[in-house]
C-alpha cells in the first residue's frame, strides 16, 4: 500500500499496517489518517500514543481497555476513528492490527 | 522453611504445584495452593456438552485428586493480595505469608459487563457456553430447538481460548444437519474483530470453512448492549444483529481479588502486568503470573499455560537461586479446532509467528496437518481430555517443545489447499 507523498515510505504489509512499529513517524500517522478521511486532533494523537505505550509495554489491547484508558470511552473512540475503532487507530499508530490467534 | 503459595488450582496453578514439587526438597520449600472451588473443570470439554458430545459428569473431578503429595490444597477465597507485605488476606480472616506468589487465578466471563445480556433472556434464550452451568444449560435448549436465527456473538476480543466460538458455530452446523434441521437454523457469527479469521495465513486456507457450511459473518461488531424486549444486539455504532437463540461470549475479566488487591491493569479488566517472556510480576519480584490471569498478549488457552509452566518452572528455580532468568516464554500456543462432522484443524504459532501450514510432528504420534482439516487432528483433540487429566495437570512431559518450531511448517505461498 502506498501512503502520500509527503510521508516517509514505510514496509507494511497487505492491508496497511506497519510491518515494523518502531518506523512510525508523525508525519506517516498524518498521511495514513487523511488516507482514511480522519484529520488528527490532540484527543486523535493521546490515543495514538496510548496505543503505542501498550504495544511497548507487549500487553493485548481490546476498545475495552482503550474505552478504560481514561483518555476516551468507546463512543468518542467510534467518533474519533469511525467504521472500525481500535482497527483504524491501531493502524495509524503502526501498530498490527487487532487480530484473534487464528 | 521457605513457602510458595499458589492461588488458583485450576490448569495452571496446578500444574505449578506438581512441577515445583518434584524439584524443590520438601524439607525447605512448602507449597500451599488455594482456591475457592472444590472442582476441577476441563474446560475445553464445555465446547462438546451442549451438543451431547460430551456428558457434564465427562468434564468434572476434584481438584484435590491432581496434586502430588507434599503440596497443601487449601479451600478459601482469597480477599486482598498484600504484596509490598509478602502476604495474602483470605475472606475468612486468616492472612498466609509467603516468600513466592503464583497468580493463577484465571479468567472469568462476567456477562454483567454489557448491559442487559444477563437480562430476561438470560438461559432462556441467551446462553454461554464457557460456564458448566451455561454449557449444560444450552444442550438442554438445543435438544428441543426448533430453530430460527442463531446469532454467535463475541462481546470482546479478548477471551479464553478464542477459537472456541468458531468451534462451537462449526459443530452447530454439524449438529442441526445430523437433525435434519438445518434448512430451519440461520447461522451468523457477530465478531468485534474484522473477520471470523484475522490471520493471513489462516483466512486463506480456511475462509471457505464458512461459506461451504452457509454460516453468515457480520464482522466489525462491537456489541453494546442486548434488546431482550426486540431480540436484537446493538453496537456502539448503533448497528442491529437480531437473533432467537443467542449464544455469547461475555467479556472475560480477571479474578476479583486482583481488583480487591489493586494489581489489574490500569485499563479495569483485572489482567495482571506481567513480564511477557519471564512472566514476572511488573510490580514484584517475588510474585509470578501464569495462565489466563496475565496480561501478555498470548492467547488464553491450556496450551499456552503449559508452555509458561516449563518456562515458568525454570525461572522460579533460577529466581530462588538468586540467578538471572534463563527460560524467555515465547507466546507459544497449539490449539485444535474442531470442524464438525468428525475432523479438527490444527493451529502451532507465537508472539511472533501467525498460525502457518504444513505438518506438526508430534513425537510418538506422527504428523499432523497445520491449517487443514482432518480425522486424525479430531481424534488427537479428543485424546486430550486423557492427556489432560492423566499427564498434563501432573506435570508430566509432552511429547511437544516448549518455544513454538518451525519444523514442518511451510512459510511460503505454494500451499495446495
Amino acid at each position: 500500500m502506498e501512503t502520500t507523498l509527503s510521508a516517509p515510505i514505510l514496509a507494511t504489509n497487505e492491508e496497511g499496517y506497519l510491518k515494523n512499529y518502531k518506523e512510525w513517524t508523525e508525519e506517516w500517522a498524518l498521511a495514513t489518517a487523511a488516507a482514511h478521511n480522519i484529520e488528527l486532533t490532540p484527543k486523535h494523537w493521546e490515543v495514538l500514543h496510548w496505543l503505542r505505550a501498550k504495544q511497548a509495554e507487549g500487553v493485548a489491547l481490546s476498545l475495552r481497555k482503550a474505552g478504560n484508558s481514561g483518555i476516551v470511552d468507546i463512543k468518542q473512540l467510534y467518533a474519533l476513528f469511525p467504521g472500525g475503532p481500535l482497527k483504524i487507530s491501531s493502524k495509524i499508530a503502526g501498530i498490527p492490527k487487532p487480530a484473534s490467534c487464528i | 522453611m521457605k513457602k510458595i503459595l499458589i492461588l488458583g488450582g485450576g490448569t495452571a496453578g496446578t500444574m505449578m504445584a506438581n512441577k515445583l514439587r518434584k524439584k524443590l526438597p520438601l524439607d525447605d520449600w512448602s507449597i500451599t495452593v488455594l482456591d475457592k472451588e472444590e472442582l476441577h473443570y476441563y474446560q475445553p470439554g464445555f465446547l462438546f456438552i451442549p451438543f451431547g458430545i460430551y456428558q457434564p459428569e465427562d468434564v468434572v473431578r476434584q481438584k484435590r485428586e491432581f496434586f502430588s503429595s507434599g503440596i497443601n490444597f487449601q479451600i478459601a477465597e482469597a480477599q486482598e493480595i498484600k504484596g509490598a507485605e509478602n502476604k495474602v488476606l483470605l475472606k475468612n480472616n486468616q492472612e498466609l505469608e509467603y516468600d513466592i506468589l503464583l497468580i493463577a487465578t484465571g479468567a472469568q466471563v462476567v456477562p454483567e459487563e454489557t448491559p442487559d445480556l444477563k437480562g430476561k433472556l438470560w438461559y432462556t434464550d441467551i446462553f454461554d457456553f464457557y460456564t458448566y452451568e451455561g454449557s449444560t444449560l444450552l444442550a438442554k435448549k438445543l435438544e428441543n430447538w426448533e430453530g430460527g436465527r442463531l446469532v454467535i456473538n463475541l462481546a470482546e476480543t479478548i477471551i479464553k481460548c478464542p477459537v472456541a466460538p468458531l468451534e462451537f458455530t462449526f459443530l452447530a452446523d454439524a449438529y442441526f444437519t445430523e437433525k435434519g434441521m438445518r434448512d430451519k437454523v440461520e447461522i451468523t457469527y457477530v465478531t468485534p474483530l474484522s473477520g471470523a479469521f484475522t490471520k493471513p495465513k489462516a483466512t486463506k486456507m480456511l475462509s471457505k470453512l464458512l461459506t461451504d457450511k452457509k454460516v453468515n459473518v457480520v464482522p466489525d461488531f462491537y456489541l453494546q448492549r442486548v434488546d431482550n424486549e426486540r431480540k436484537v444486539l446493538v453496537s456502539y455504532d448503533e448497528k442491529e444483529v437480531p437473533f432467537d437463540l443467542l449464544v455469547s461470549i461475555p467479556v472475560n475479566k480477571g479474578a476479583d481479588v486482583i481488583e480487591q488487591s489493586k494489581m489489574g491493569d490500569e485499563d479495569g479488566l483485572n489482567f495482571v502486568p506481567t513480564n511477557k517472556h519471564t512472566l514476572q510480576s511488573q510490580q514484584f519480584k517475588n510474585v509470578f503470573v501464569i495462565g489466563d490471569a496475565t496480561n501478555v498478549p498470548a492467547s488464553k488457552a491450556g496450551s499456552v499455560a503449559h508452555f509458561e509452566a516449563e518456562v515458568l518452572t525454570e525461572n522460579v528455580l533460577s529466581y530462588i537461586k538468586g540467578l538471572p532468568f534463563e527460560e524467555k516464554f515465547d507466546g507459544h500456543a497449539n490449539c485444535f479446532i474442531e470442524t464438525g462432522y468428525g475432523k479438527a484443524t490444527l493451529i502451532d504459532f507465537n508472539y511472533d509467528t501467525e498460525p502457518l501450514p504444513g505438518k506438526f510432528p508430534f513425537a510418538g504420534v506422527g504428523p499432523m496437518a497445520l491449517l487443514k482439516e482432518s480425522r486424525m487432528n479430531h481424534l488427537g483433540k479428543l485424546a486430550f481430555k486423557w492427556i489432560y487429566w492423566h499427564m498434563l495437570l501432573t506435570g508430566k512431559t509432552l511429547p511437544v517443545s516448549t518455544p513454538m518450531s518451525m519444523a514442518g511448517k511451510e512459510k511460503e505461498e505454494e500451499v495446495l489447499v
